[in-house]
């Protein structure tokens, strides 16, 4: 505890970092290529603000995209080192040198950082993630109720901010864009478990199709590239669990 | 998201309502945080039919916590009001909107950058917008038009707000002549991550954080007896600000002062605070669990903006006049609900309620009028400015601009304000405005070009910046956000109005007006909590 604070009271120190950063810019290349920046920087800087230093005072071509700065609107998932992350939850205190930063695979590059995210997006629509409710039922005068415990077996999807670090990081995804990958499963397991949600037969029919969640074989990438810490591979075994229950 | 649903304890939208007008120090329009409150009841019931994962009680219906600011029966007490989902309910509320948009196939044009609003004789016709992926300008005529481009947060060094946070709207609205509202008031939001004004939220408090000096103490004992470190914003980062200036804020250069989470249990931190526990551990290396965490002000809602009605529809003017075919809602617009200091919880019913009302009277409007004509190219204005940015200009890098404007909007604008800072402030911006008209855009690509966007927001913070500043220096009196160290007094008899502030064509200064307030049960009082 004291230690902590006590780093705070020495003066940051500054150091010299050096980047790789893949570059493509369609109005000139043909291939995507590697350029070298240096940047200062204290050890508590995001990897964003690096590339903030890169973006404003050395190179103003360079394209990412981002917003929050913070892990919320999950808009700079890129490749960090070789692996998912968003650059604004990577401290330069943590890296190794050079750091290389990447788009995130699987997803067509448009510019530098920014890739195409429509893929990924139609495969989250593809599960249907909004709350389906029994045509039959009574729409209640109040809230639907639901006990804490109920509420509390989804809760670790709903924290879902669909930046695609899990997607884009899964081998199976790499292969072929047409599997809707672990973030359309996360998204489907969301409501799956909601006990409000009467969708599960026709979501689970969706996801134990061809494209679906039997074509997970167990990487556990996703797990290890989620920024907001979701199980995505626990959440992928229990889609499967209940596909196979309701097949049973 | 505060209703009275009353599903925990006594209450009723009417002390929500007074909440709301005492906490926004008496200058919200009454008529309207009337409805807002009352409609919050329906609207929290209404997201949950569409799968918001709010909290529950122990016997399933939604669960509700104390929050800033809002009381039992007119301030006797702090009161659970807030309907929640841990600590991500703003986060909860866009996805369960999203989704719905999802499953009725609502069409998004992402990454199109609002240019201008095309009006015709003082109709609105449409919009102009830049396709960042493309460069292409796009014309969209329209029979109406909803902004719903959030606040300006940027324009101060230390802001909970997102980069993208820059007021394109009020901006695109404030070029065009027409008037923005209450630009003065700015919430300073008492709990930023220490150097970074990342948000912790203020259900830390809520859940029984406490907010400690360089001494350990319990400061807001001092200055909110009853209530204590649930008052409200504004009063909460006064007390920060008047801490630290009197030589009590913690560090070695005394300069923040301490969110208490160690007497919370552990348990409720953990499952209730998660992203903010989060927060602190990544950007700080702090364990809340283990120690206080360094916080500030962070600069972090504008209670002004465009000026709307209860419908959300436009204002032309402080004389009721309005914009036929154009609305406004969420943080870039003006109701007014919050009046000088905005309640927590209250942008998101703000957001949700109005949100709801804008869309009703647009869709309606829209069914029952025709397409205004537009002119044969209506872009081409746009299409030569966008040309000129890239023109001439020196060696300057407008990052450097976009800083310094920063810093002296946070030294000179923020939390306590004189006519003096203000004055400084104002040369500032004057001479970094003629910095900003020498620079120019470097990267001359279409495809993604976010140097571009990036030098257009600058120049609406600029804007947005000069009219806060403006309207705050000829406000003499202290309510709400608008603190002013030289006249410390809220002073009803001149100030209980509204400004309307309206940019003057080459160069001049901006022009103000003023519209009563519209009062109803509550007559201002002194504000105690």
């Amino acid at each position: 505890m004291a230690t902590r604070s006590q780093a705070r009271e020495q003066a940051p120190e500054r150091m010299t970092v050096r980047l790789k950063v893949l570059r493509f810019d369609p109005e000139r290349d043909k291939e995507p290529h590697f350029e070298d920046y240096e940047v200062e920087a204290e050890p508590m800087d995001r990897l964003l603000d690096l590339l903030h230093q890169i973006k404003w005072y050395q190179d103003s071509s360079l394209a990412l995209r981002r917003s929050c700065a913070h892990g919320i609107c999950g808009s700079d998932a890129m490749v960090i080192n070789g692996e998912n992350a968003l650059a604004c939850k990577i401290l330069v205190k943590d890296l190794k040198q050079p750091v290389t930063v990447e788009p995130i695979r699987g997803l067509p590059v448009q510019k530098d950082l920014i890739v195409d995210m429509e893929p990924f997006f139609a495969g989250y629509r593809a599960v249907k993630p909004w709350l389906i409710t029994d045509p039959d039922e009574r729409e209640p005068e109040r809230e639907r109720l639901q006990l804490p415990a109920d509420r509390a077996r989804y809760d670790d999807t709903t924290k879902c901010i669909l930046c695609a670090a899990c997607t884009t990081s899964c081998p199976i995804f790499w292969a072929d864009e047409t599997y809707i990958g672990p973030a359309a499963i996360v998204n489907a397991h969301r409501f799956i478990f909601d006990s409000r949600d009467s969708g599960a037969r026709e979501r689970l029919e969706i996801i134990s199709g061809r494209d679906g969640a039997f074509r997970c074989r167990t990487v556990f990438n996703c797990t290890a590239a989620c920024p907001r810490g979701i199980k995505v591979t626990k959440a992928i075994q229990e889609v499967k669990q209940a596909s196979l229950l309701r097949t049973l | 998201m505060c209703a009275a649903l009353a599903n925990v304890e006594e209450d009723s939208w009417e002390w929500h309502a007074f909440d709301t007008v005492k906490g926004g120090d008496f200058l919200a329009d009454q008529d309207a945080v009337d409805i807002m409150c009352k409609e919050a009841v329906e609207s929290v019931l209404d997201l949950e039919r569409m799968g918001l994962p709010f909290n529950r009680t122990p016997d399933g219906r939604i669960d509700q916590r104390r929050f800033g600011g809002h009381t039992r029966n007119h301030g006797e007490a702090a009161v659970r009001r807030a309907c929640y989902a841990a600590d991500r309910t703003g986060h909860m509320i866009l996805q369960t909107l999203f989704q719905q948009c999802t499953k009725e196939g609502v069409e998004f044009y992402n990454e199109f950058f609002v240019m201008d609003i095309m009006l015709v004789d003082g109709v609105c016709a449409g919009i102009i917008a830049y396709e960042i992926a493309t460069g292409d300008l796009h014309v969209f005529h329209a029979k109406s038009v909803l902004f719903a481009t959030g606040g300006y947060g940027k324009m101060f060094k230390i802001t909970s707000n997102a980069h993208t946070l820059t007021g394109d709207g009020p901006g695109v609205v404030y070029r065009k002549g027409l008037p923005l509202e209450d630009m003065e008031f700015f919430q300073f939001h008492p709990t930023g991550l220490y150097g970074l004004g990342i948000l912790l939220s203020e259900a830390a408090r809520g859940e029984g954080g406490i907010l400690r000096n360089a001494d350990g103490e319990r400061f807001m004992e001092r200055y909110a007896p009853t209530i204590k470190d649930l008052a409200p914003r504004d009063m909460v980062s006064r007390a920060e600000f008047f801490e630290i200036k009197e030589g009590r804020g913690c560090g070695p250069h005394k300069d923040y002062v301490l969110l208490d989470l160690t007497e919370v249990d552990p348990e409720v931190v953990e499952t209730k605070l998660p992203d903010i526990t989060e927060f602190s551990r990544t950007y700080l290396d702090v364990d809340p669990l283990k120690e206080g965490v360094p916080i500030v002000p962070t600069a972090h809602y504008a209670m002004g903006g465009i000026p709307t009605d209860v419908d959300a529809r436009v204002r032309a003017d402080h004389k009721g006049n309005f914009v036929p075919g154009f609305y406004a809602a969420g943080e870039c617009a003006c109701v007014s609900v919050h009046g000088a200091n905005r309640l927590g919880t209250n942008s998101l019913l703000d957001i949700v309620v109005f949100g709801r009302r804008g869309g009703l009277a647009m869709a309606e409007y829209a069914n029952s009028t025709k397409l205004t004509d537009i002119p044969e190219e209506p872009a081409k204005e746009i299409e030569s400015w966008v040309g000129s940015l890239f023109e001439g200009g020196g060696p300057e890098f407008p990052a450097n601009i976009r800083t310094e404007l920063q810093e002296t909007m946070m030294d000179n604008a923020s939390v306590v304000r004189t006519d003096e800072s203000l004055g400084q402030v104002l040369d500032d911006i004057t001479a970094l405005r003629s910095r900003y008209a020498e620079s120019r855009v470097r990267d001359r690509s279409k495809v993604y070009n976010t140097e571009l966007v990036e030098h257009i927001e600058l120049g609406y913070l600029i804007d947005m910046a000069e009219a806060l500043v403006v309207a705050a220096r000829a406000r003499t009196e202290s309510r709400g956000g608008h603190y002013r160290e030289d006249h410390q007094m809220r002073e009803d008899d001149h100030w209980l109005k509204h400004s309307f502030i309206t940019r003057a064509e080459d160069g001049a200064a901006p022009t103000l007006g003023y519209m009563d307030v519209v009062m109803g049960r509550y007559e201002p009082v002194e504000r105690k909590y």
